[in-house]
């Protein structure tokens, strides 16, 4: 026994002692690894796309094959359901919502990053505490502010789908601020310059020299604006009570949530439907997305 | 002075035109808003009025004001901000000290409105004899005759009808406009339907009353009188005085009338929390777990996503192609990630309760995620952390990146092995840049409502509780739960007085991530 327990070292030190076998074991542990952790992460979105395939359609026939796939569960839920109309509903909040916070956006990072003016600091500083509070604290305050406002300008009151996008502008003048006065912020002067020295104006010079420039950028802002809207469930919860007004994470979360045992094949079909495009959006924007993130973090 | 500085100087001075261009549209703007005071104003509703005439003043000095000129560019995002977001901040603390809520909704102005558009029948009521007509649409009317026999004609809705036709010898019209005379026995068949309804326009509305063919002229049952703040009751002869702590018109009986109104309590919601065992019981777990949720979520996420950024980093084959399959669940919508983990987890029929029982043996139902308090915190923390660590693979990945290389390879040359060159180099230089996001992610898992709500609506409740309350409940969802659930009906002010519990913390975080970021940026110019 304590022979073994002495001469198993010495065998797994000659072993060790060979770069190529460490690489070998480093390299087996990891694709290990790897498979665990890709399990863990896929796994459950496998599951809901072999659900939304699946016939029959109830929770307790989920496996990772379906057995005998059919397109039933997404006639159901594009049929008979009002998944379009929410689509419909969703689609028009986060574009708006999205196009104007964008403009807004634009306007003030032009601002910061072109003019020199007292409390431009404290502005600048203000904008990231006010982030840390989110809207979801003041939901009381939030649901009284729409429904007094609704009472005189009844298309932007409780209820209505001009009310969320009033909300969501709140939420405008953001961090992308400080992101998109970094871009400006990397265009020379001289442009500017240039610009001036031919009698354009301000508005001149921010529309036609250095929005093409940060055309991209702001696309980009404005995509993660919309699908950052898209996905929102709580504003719509608490704001809006018809259910034609409902937008697609509320229609389907009231869709799923009364009877998860019948209905689980029909929402499986819908929350693909419903992911499909941001995940494309996101895979196509890696580099962005990646790099806005890493950004942050290198940075500081 | 460069160029570019003396033009921006003189940027606020353009062209007739332009200032032509901005007046007429600071008029329209002030127009509009003065219109949309004015209206609050009446309704009571000062706290929005007055930041919307804040807003306003400083919409115009800005435009008006030659220095404003950078401003301009922002003043329509920060008009946003100011009345989306900063305000509503200022009225959740102001409502932690008043009463609103359910019976406490209204304004005073509003709440006096209510009572005033109430009617009854006086005894000593004008009376008319009434013949009922019906419309081409269905709609009742009728032909009113009092003492002097002048008729008039009174609808369902109040409008005035021209075109009444030729009187017969009791003085009524055969038809009125497209209105069409009912017989006796007709109108007795609608009888029951029109006891119920008004007819006329204010003040002159008129009601059936019991004895047969005779209506009678309503009158306000409130009276408001400013000078002494107090509402009569003419029906029921009672005088209600407004008791500004209860929030009510108060009659000397003690009765109050509902609806009451909106006033400042003071401390009252903070003392209940404080001071009553029955609302401080539910709070203390929920406190506790609210950190335990952020904190557990924070710190296995962030450990899950390094492993895996090192894991696969600089010599892995097909690194950045396994990188880039986390970005799927990290696009997929958080709502339906968390709806779809509801239904796998289900402990009756989820895919993850059955293979438990297929592969260990487990009775079916365990685990119970949606029943027992333990594992629903187990669960929440499981999904939270799936939701999460995505994030924290992407970024640390990022971070990873910019340690150089030669710094490896002088700790290899020191004899430094892998867990030294981790504990001692790859840790301190990577919390630099990821520390504050740690923060900040804690500070996001903290008031993470939707894994929360969605999962299991804060459940099980915890039995006894003054006020429903759930065992996974965080502090945010036992904010909406307050405000929102049902229930016991809704209690804002309670509410708001929990959120402030929140933003103090917060607040204490994002402080102390300040500050890291500031003795992480001192370390990390020395490296």
């Amino acid at each position: 026994m304590s022979d073994s327990h002495v001469a198993q070292p010495g065998a797994w030190q000659q072993f060790w002692q060979s770069k190529r076998n460490r690489r070998r074991v480093t390299l087996t542990v990891k694709f290990l690894f790897a498979a665990v952790t890709l399990a863990i992460t896929l796994l459950p979105i496998l599951f809901t796309l072999s659900s939304a395939f699946n016939g029959g359609g109830s929770l307790s026939a989920t496996r990772l094959l379906p057995a005998k796939p059919t397109m039933e569960n997404f006639r159901v839920i594009l049929v008979e359901n009002d998944f379009w109309l929410w689509l419909r509903n969703s689609a028009t909040v986060s574009s708006i919502a999205a196009v104007l916070s964008g403009f807004l956006t634009m306007l003030t990072a032009y601002s910061f990053s072109r003019f020199r003016f007292h409390g431009r600091e404290h502005l600048l500083l203000m904008i990231l505490i006010v982030q840390v509070f989110p809207s979801l604290l003041a939901m009381i305050a939030l649901f009284s502010l729409l429904q007094q406002i609704g009472q005189y300008v009844s298309f932007v009151g409780l209820n209505q789908l001009g009310g969320l996008i009033f909300l969501y502008l709140g939420g405008a003048i953001s961090i992308n601020v400080w992101l998109m006065k970094g871009f400006f912020d990397s265009i020379p002067r001289e442009i500017d310059e240039a610009g001036m020295v031919e009698g354009a104006t301000h508005w001149q010079i921010f529309w036609k020299l250095l929005f093409p420039l940060v055309r991209p950028i702001i696309l980009v802002i404005m995509i993660l604006t919309f699908f950052g809207t898209f996905g929102d469930w709580l504003l719509p919860r608490l704001m809006i009570q018809d259910a034609d007004k409902y937008t697609l994470m509320l229609g389907l979360q009231q869709f799923i949530v009364n009877d998860y045992g019948n209905n689980w094949g029909t929402f499986a079909a819908g929350a693909v439907l419903g992911a499909i495009p941001q995940v494309t959006v996101f895979i196509i924007l890696q580099e962005y997305i990646v790099g806005g993130l890493t950004a942050g973090s290198v940075k500081g | 002075m460069t160029k570019t500085e003396a033009f921006h100087k003189n940027a606020g001075s353009l062209s007739l035109g332009r200032i032509g261009l901005v007046l007429l549209g600071l008029i329209i703007f002030d127009a509009f808003a003065m219109w949309f005071i004015y209206q609050m104003l009446g309704d009571g509703v000062w706290q929005l009025a007055a930041m919307v005439g804040a807003v306003a003043l400083l919409v115009n000095g800005i435009w008006l004001h030659p220095r404003g000129y950078p401003l301009r560019w922002m003043s329509p995002g920060f008009s946003f901000m100011i009345l989306i977001s900063i305000f509503p901040i200022l009225m959740t603390i102001y409502y932690a000290f008043t009463n609103y809520g359910t019976g406490h909704i209204l304004t005073k102005t509003q709440s006096i409105a209510v009572f005033e558009a109430r009617t009854y029948l006086p005894d000593d009521a004008n009376v008319y004899d009434y013949t009922v007509f019906q419309g081409e649409d269905g709609r009742y009317a009728l032909w009113l005759q009092s003492q002097n026999n002048a008729g008039t004609f009174a609808t369902s809705d109040g409008t005035l009808v021209e075109g009444i036709g030729p009187l017969d010898a009791d003085g009524i019209p055969e038809t009125v406009a497209n209105y069409r005379r009912l017989t006796k026995a007709q109108s007795l068949r609608a009888i029951a339907e029109l006891a119920d309804m008004q007819f006329g326009a204010a003040p002159n509305v008129v009601q059936i009353t019991a004895r047969p063919g005779e209506a009678a002229q309503l009158a306000p049952r409130f009276v408001y009188d400013p000078a002494t703040d107090t509402l009569r009751d003419q029906q029921k002869e009672i005088l209600y005085t407004a008791d500004a702590e209860r929030g009510a018109f108060v009659a000397a009986d003690g009765q109050e009338l509902i609806p009451g109104y909106q006033v400042p309590v003071g401390w009252r919601n903070f003392d209940r929390f404080l001071n009553n065992p029955s609302f401080r019981g539910p709070l203390l777990p929920i406190f506790i777990w609210t950190f335990i949720y952020a904190g557990a979520t924070v710190l296995v996420a962030f450990s899950f996503g390094l492993a895996i950024a090192i894991a696969f980093g600089r010599d892995m084959p097909f690194g950045r192609f396994i990188k880039s399959l986390f970005i799927i669940p990290f696009a997929v919508p958080g709502v339906l990630s968390i709806l779809i983990w509801r239904g796998l987890l289900n402990p009756l029929n989820g895919v993850v309760s059955t293979t438990l029982a297929e592969m260990l043996g487990q009775p079916i139902g365990w685990p119970p995620v949606f029943s027992d308090p333990f594992w629903v915190k187990v669960a929440l923390i499981g999904i939270n952390v799936w939701l999460v660590y995505p994030y924290f693979m992407l970024i640390n990945s990022g971070a990873l990146q910019a340690i150089p290389q030669d710094m490896y390879e002088a700790a290899e040359i020191d004899g430094a092995n892998a867990w030294q060159q981790f504990r001692y180099l790859t840790l301190p230089l990577l919390l630099v840049g990821v520390g504050p996001l740690l923060i900040g992610s804690f500070i996001a898992n903290f008031n993470s409502f939707n894994t929360i709500y969605l999962f299991n609506d804060g459940g099980p409740p915890i039995a006894g509780a003054a006020t429903p309350a759930g065992h996974s409940d965080i502090l945010i969802s036992y904010v909406y739960r307050l405000a929102f659930g049902g229930g016991g009906g809704q209690d804002f002010g309670y509410a708001a007085a929990i959120s402030m519990i929140i933003f103090v913390i917060l607040l204490l975080f994002t402080l102390l991530q300040f500050r890291y970021m500031r003795i992480w940026e001192g370390v990390g110019e020395n490296v």
